[in-house]
């Protein structure tokens, strides 16, 4: 009986997924399946081979291989002050009281290009308590980190997100925190100096400080139930008493275990506080 | 009444369109009726706007609850389920939603064809896909999709659409099990109800 290429499909990921753990470590098996399948077929592709099945002798041969597939597989698509409203809302209610602080540790959760946490440290800067915060920004794709870590962007970038940046509360021009040149806007050293790029897995690794605030957007929806729940439990015990957290606008931690946790701050924009604490 | 269904029962309703599509949206959905017991889902291209304006527009002409489409979310049945703008939408194999921000397929997000081949792969012969009115291609590799899938092909005849790109490449690409008019398939899709009671039963 002919099978049909769906089943098909299906074997080839469960054997993409199978390698990538045993073979790097890697375990995608509780991320959100029918995304997952999207983005290794557009990886497969993307690398020249003809199916998922033919990826995998270079998947299994060769370690160097391994950069390019992560990188394939977190697809980052991220801009600066995306939902400027959410930033809006950081500056107006988060910031004043994270400003009683003697010092701020914020973890950036899956950062991609550097975009967003560029956004957030210029707001920061522009509230006056950038000198006083350390921004971890982690991801797994080294390629991303490290173009992030650079922090050169598009010159048109900056300008096409100056609305945003505006709508978002910034009080000065969004190219003022660049050098711009030869069609480049490179972030200022005095917001780069501030934020820490590391490598950082949400599926296998844990707690590795604690913060004030956590940003993590548009990561929890590649994952299933069971891995949200593993990383709002990583988010709630790095996470001070009284300490913050901001999900993706479509980001909902009403089914998971972690929601007791966390009190919403402002539901709508997925801002929460995490309960428990008087301070 | 007079399209006899020798179709495996169909258990989901999928409805993709572009421009022009929230008028046939309202032609079509206000006629399913109250007792509907199969989900439906909506992807329709509209701007990244923070708020869903189609969800709003449809509940006050629809007899069924009209919901976006949550992330981790369970189908549910007899409720119009409508993608989140500038999401992409997915359903997984356990009757689940899921949401990506990846780039846009076919120059939209949410896409047509990335709902329908999840689609496919969690409904298979189960789900009947709706492509209405459009000004590109989007959704036509869905549909190929669903058809490979052995699901079941509906496509508005273009003379009655707004814009009639989209239904005719998909007739074009000789997928479409039926060409219709918007009345046409909103009685169709309520046969499929009465056929899957008729499944429920026997």
């Amino acid at each position: 009986m002919p099978a049909k290429s769906a089943s098909i499909h299906s074997i080839e990921l469960d054997l993409f997924i199978e390698a990538m753990t045993r073979r790097h470590g890697y375990d995608f098996s509780n991320y959100a399946r029918a995304s997952l399948k999207r983005r290794v077929a557009g990886l497969a592709q993307k690398l020249g081979f003809a199916s998922v099945a033919e990826l995998l002798p270079r998947l299994l041969y060769d370690g160097d291989l391994l950069p390019e597939i992560l990188a394939g597989l977190s697809v980052p698509v991220t801009k600066m002050f995306r939902d400027p409203m959410v930033f809006k809302a950081m500056v107006e209610t988060l910031l004043p009281m994270l400003a009683t602080y003697p010092r701020l540790n914020i973890w950036q959760a899956g950062c991609a290009t550097g975009e967003e946490v560029y956004s957030l440290a210029i707001l920061l800067e522009e509230a006056g308590l950038l000198h006083k915060a350390q921004i971890y920004a982690t991801d797994i794709n080294d390629a991303a980190l490290a173009k992030a870590e650079e922090g050169i962007f598009p010159a048109k970038m900056v300008e096409e997100h100056a609305d945003n940046y505006l709508h978002a509360g910034g009080t000065r021009t969004l190219a003022s925190h660049f050098s711009l040149g030869y069609g480049f806007a490179k972030v200022s050293g005095a917001i780069k100096d501030h934020i820490s790029f590391a490598h950082h897995n949400l599926v296998s690794d844990g707690v590795f400080c604690e913060v004030n605030l956590v940003v993590c957007r548009n990561v929890l929806i590649y994952f299933d139930r069971h891995l949200q729940d593993r990383v709002l439990g990583l988010f709630e015990t790095s996470l001070s008493r009284g300490g913050f957290l901001c999900l993706g606008s479509k980001e909902n931690i009403a089914f998971s275990a972690a929601a007791p946790h966390f009190t919403p701050v402002n539901a709508a924009l997925r801002l929460y506080k995490k309960s428990g604490g008087t301070s | 009444m007079s399209d006899r269904w020798r179709h495996p029962a169909i258990k989901a309703i999928a409805i993709g369109c572009s421009a022009g599509g929230l008028d046939v949206l309202h032609v079509i959905l206000p006629l399913l009726p109250a007792d509907f017991a199969l989900p439906v889902v909506v992807v329709a291209h509209i701007g990244p706007s923070a708020e869903n304006l189609i969800v709003g527009a449809l509940r006050r002409d629809c007899l069924l609850p009209v919901v976006e489409a949550e992330e981790r979310m369970t189908v549910t049945p007899g409720t119009i389920h409508v993608a989140p703008p500038d999401y992409h939408l997915l359903v997984e194999a356990d009757h689940t939603f899921s949401l990506s921000v990846d780039s846009k397929v076919n120059n939209s997000r949410p896409s047509i064809d990335v709902f329908l081949a999840s689609a496919a792969d969690a409904w298979g012969s189960g789900l009947a896909a709706v492509l209405l009115t459009g000004a590109n291609c989007d959704g036509v590799g869905g549909m190929a999709a669903v058809k490979a899938a052995d699901g079941f092909c509906i496509v508005q005849d273009p003379a009655t659409a707004y814009a009639p790109i989209m239904p005719q490449s998909a007739i074009d690409a000789g997928i479409a099990d039926r060409v219709l008019t918007p009345e046409g398939i909103a009685a169709l899709i309520v046969s499929f109800h009465s056929s899957s009671h008729k499944g429920a039963v026997a």
